[in-house]
């Protein structure tokens, strides 16, 4: 199965669809059973880390920046999604692995075990998002409706480009499993490049001069959750997120691509 | 499709390919000894199936027998499309659905109706299905309410049982069983062959591997015969099954005369060394407990101990009641007139099914020089089925070995009716007044 049969299990995806579900279904139902808080950790868990970060980035290293103020508003803005973007890849590295079982003893469509962690964590996002509703009606500070359009789009190219992703991840890890240590701390350095602790604009950061840092596409996407929910000047980061949802697009047929290349060695390799 | 074959091999070669330290090796290390491509060479490759063709007419049952590593499973995950032939086709026409692996992808925290749900999903049946089909398969599992309860609370019975149950009822074109009859009591089991039997009546084609040869010959239409991943025998499933039988009894022949060979050799030091201590009594006290080995003053040496069948052949894989016979021969360097021979037959586990001497037997001795042949035949082995083991020696009167073999020889008795105990008496059943069903 290579070249052009990848077209054709492309077609097959959207009959996932009630698989992926109720994997995501699933996923959800038993990542907290046993605990007494149960689902009331999506919340408090995305909480606590804001506190954390509010904590240091306010009193013990505090941001010079008038523009992230109020600090907690803006710095969650960008970590519900990177949140979310984190743990997709993680998690969708190690997918195949933690599903070898399916993979080697029943005939199964593989690709659904990263799209249903990319999809699982999604879902932990949305139920971050009353908390940030609520900080924002806490600080007064409401977003203005037009803004908040461009909300379900940037989410669409999130999703899109970290299937992508997470396809290329799980196939090669299969085969490279330090693909998981090296990720691990990727992703911090990511993390620190991105602005969600600090803005963009704040000056002294090296954006305007460093093109490496202008080609991250998830600052497009940071830049955009913040100027729909935070920053209240006209919407400026359409272009980039554009540039972003063509990238995805790219990036998720590259990574499909590399999947369905991969794809007969994992029964045998996991 | 051609003449209602539902599942067709084409000249099917599976290679496995083997990367040698693969495990540990990575993308680091094969970037920095820039040796990428060389890592992704295979080092090895291992030929599950070569050139392997059969096809299975739709409706029938067929069975796939063969060693283990012979490609059995490998045949079957081609069939399921879990794997990709490296050469050839396979073709399957209609449902699959495999009994590979019970209740892969349960997972332990939630609860058996969901993860029936779940499976069933991954099965490919949709919602709707799995929910008319739910109290048939809690049924059939025999779950009760436990139904309810987290997956990872089941016994492995019915674990098996509730994964089997599912996988039953995706109700396929095509059923494909590895090994996995055995996930439940007695009464399970029965319910297992009895489906079968309706997927058979109903005209679904199965394709079974399994160890089990009386299940093949039980059940199926047709067989192959896999070994070292080629096609060795095809067709009536009874001719199959004698020829894979013939061929494993021959086998093990090689190797119990191997691991025989090995436990006389590590006999063989001791044997004429003297160093014993020759007091008669603690000799004989110790000879019921020994293990194998060998032991003497070497007065008289046995040597080329072998047991033949009817025709004089060595063989050590004898049918019950064939006969049997245990030829060795004597030197002795000096003339003795004090002198017994002995044989004693033990089961795998140690108890002696049958021990006798020559002086037992009231034969007086007189002399012995020289070479000498001992013969000591087996009218009829009587002996349930089983791994036995004999001894030979040859002692003085009071019981002070010459030469005694314990343990180092054995064989091996097959026998197509599983009764239990050691010995077989020749036996017949007469009735008066008893209906039987025809014999299977």
């Amino acid at each position: 199965m290579s070249g052009n049969p990848m077209w054709s299990n492309l077609q097959q995806l959207p009959r996932y669809r009630g698989l992926i579900q109720t994997l995501v279904a699933r996923e959800l139902k038993a990542r907290y059973r046993g605990s007494v808080l149960g689902f009331v950790w999506s919340f408090i868990n995305p909480l606590m880390l804001l506190i954390v970060y509010s904590v240091i980035f306010t009193t013990i290293l505090p941001n010079p920046s008038e523009e992230t103020r109020p600090y907690p508003l803006f710095f969650f803005c960008g970590l519900l999604p990177w949140t979310w973007f984190n743990a997709s890849l993680t998690e969708a590295a190690g997918s195949l692995i933690a599903g070898g079982n399916l993979i080697r003893k029943v005939l199964f469509p593989a690709e659904v075990l990263p799209i249903v962690t990319v999809f699982s964590n999604l879902v932990h996002f949305l139920l971050g998002l009353p908390i940030l509703i609520i900080f924002l009606l806490a600080y007064r500070h409401y977003p203005s409706p037009l803004h908040l359009l461009w909300f379900p789009v940037i989410v669409l190219v999130q999703l899109v480009f970290t299937i992508g992703l997470s396809l290329a991840l799980a196939a090669l890890t299969v085969h490279f499993r330090d693909i998981r240590d090296i990720l691990a701390n990727l992703l911090q350095l990511w993390f620190f490049a991105t602005p969600i602790i600090y803005s963009w604009r704040q000056p002294g950061v090296i954006y305007d001069h460093h093109r490496l840092m202008q080609m991250n596409p998830m600052m497009d996407l940071a830049v955009g959750y913040q100027e729909v929910f935070f920053f209240r000047d006209a919407f400026g980061a359409w272009k980039g997120i554009l540039a972003v949802a063509a990238l995805a697009v790219v990036v998720f047929l590259v990574g499909y691509w590399l999947f369905d290349r991969l794809r007969d060695s994992f029964a045998e390799v996991v | 499709m051609t003449t209602g074959a539902a599942i067709q091999l084409d000249h099917v070669s599976k290679v496995y390919r083997r990367y040698s330290g693969r495990q540990f090796a990575t993308l680091k290390s094969a970037i920095l000894q820039r040796s990428l491509l060389r890592e992704l060479r295979p080092h090895e490759v291992l030929q599950a199936l070569q050139d392997v063709s059969f096809s299975v007419p739709r409706g029938s049952t067929f069975g796939v027998v063969g060693r283990n590593g012979s490609g059995k499973s490998t045949a079957l995950k081609l069939v399921a499309g879990i794997t990709k032939p490296t050469t050839g086709a396979v073709t399957v026409d209609g449902r699959v659905s495999a009994l590979i692996e019970l209740g892969a992808g349960f997972h332990p925290e939630i609860s058996g109706r969901e993860n029936v749900f779940i499976n069933g999903i991954m099965l490919g049946l949709s919602r709707k299905e799995i929910e008319d089909r739910f109290d048939a398969i809690v049924d059939f599992a025999e779950m009760g309410e436990f139904i309810e309860a987290p997956v990872k609370t089941y016994s492995s019975g019915m674990y098996m049982r509730l994964g089997f149950a599912v996988a039953i009822h995706v109700d396929p074109d095509v059923l494909l069983v590895d090994e996995v009859l055995a996930v439940g009591d007695e009464g399970f089991t029965h319910k297992c062959y009895d489906k079968f039997a309706e997927f058979k009546r109903r005209g679904k084609t199965i394709l079974l591997v399994t160890h089990s040869l009386g299940l093949v010959e039980r059940f199926c239409d047709e067989a192959v015969w896999l070994d070292h991943g080629r096609n060795t025998g095809q067709g009536d499933p009874k001719r199959v099954i004698d020829e894979y039988r013939t061929d494993v009894e021959k086998e093990e022949a090689v190797f119990l005369a191997t691991s025989d060979a090995e436990a006389q050799q590590a006999a063989e030091q001791p044997a004429v060394s003297t160093d014993r201590p020759m007091d008669a009594g603690a000799a004989t006290s110790d000879m019921s407990q020994a293990g194998e080995g060998r032991w003497g003053s070497g007065g008289a040496e046995i040597h080329h101990v072998r047991i033949v069948d009817a025709q004089g052949e060595p063989s050590q894989v004898f049918h019950s009641g064939e006969p049997a016979i245990i030829q060795f021969d004597v030197h002795a360097a000096h003339p003795i007139d004090d002198f017994v021979f002995g044989i004693g037959i033990f089961s795998a586990d140690g108890v002696c099914v049958y021990g006798t001497n020559t002086l037992i037997e009231a034969y007086a001795a007189k002399r012995l020089e020289g070479r000498a042949a001992v013969e000591f035949r087996i009218q009829a082995v009587d002996l349930v089925e089983g791994t036995y083991k004999f001894d030979v020696a040859v002692h003085r009167r009071d019981g002070a070995p010459y030469d005694y073999h314990r343990l180092l020889y054995t064989f091996r008795v097959k026998s197509p009716i599983k009764d239990v105990g050691l010995y077989r008496p020749a036996h017949r059943w007469t009735f008066t007044g008893v209906e039987w069903e025809p014999k299977r």
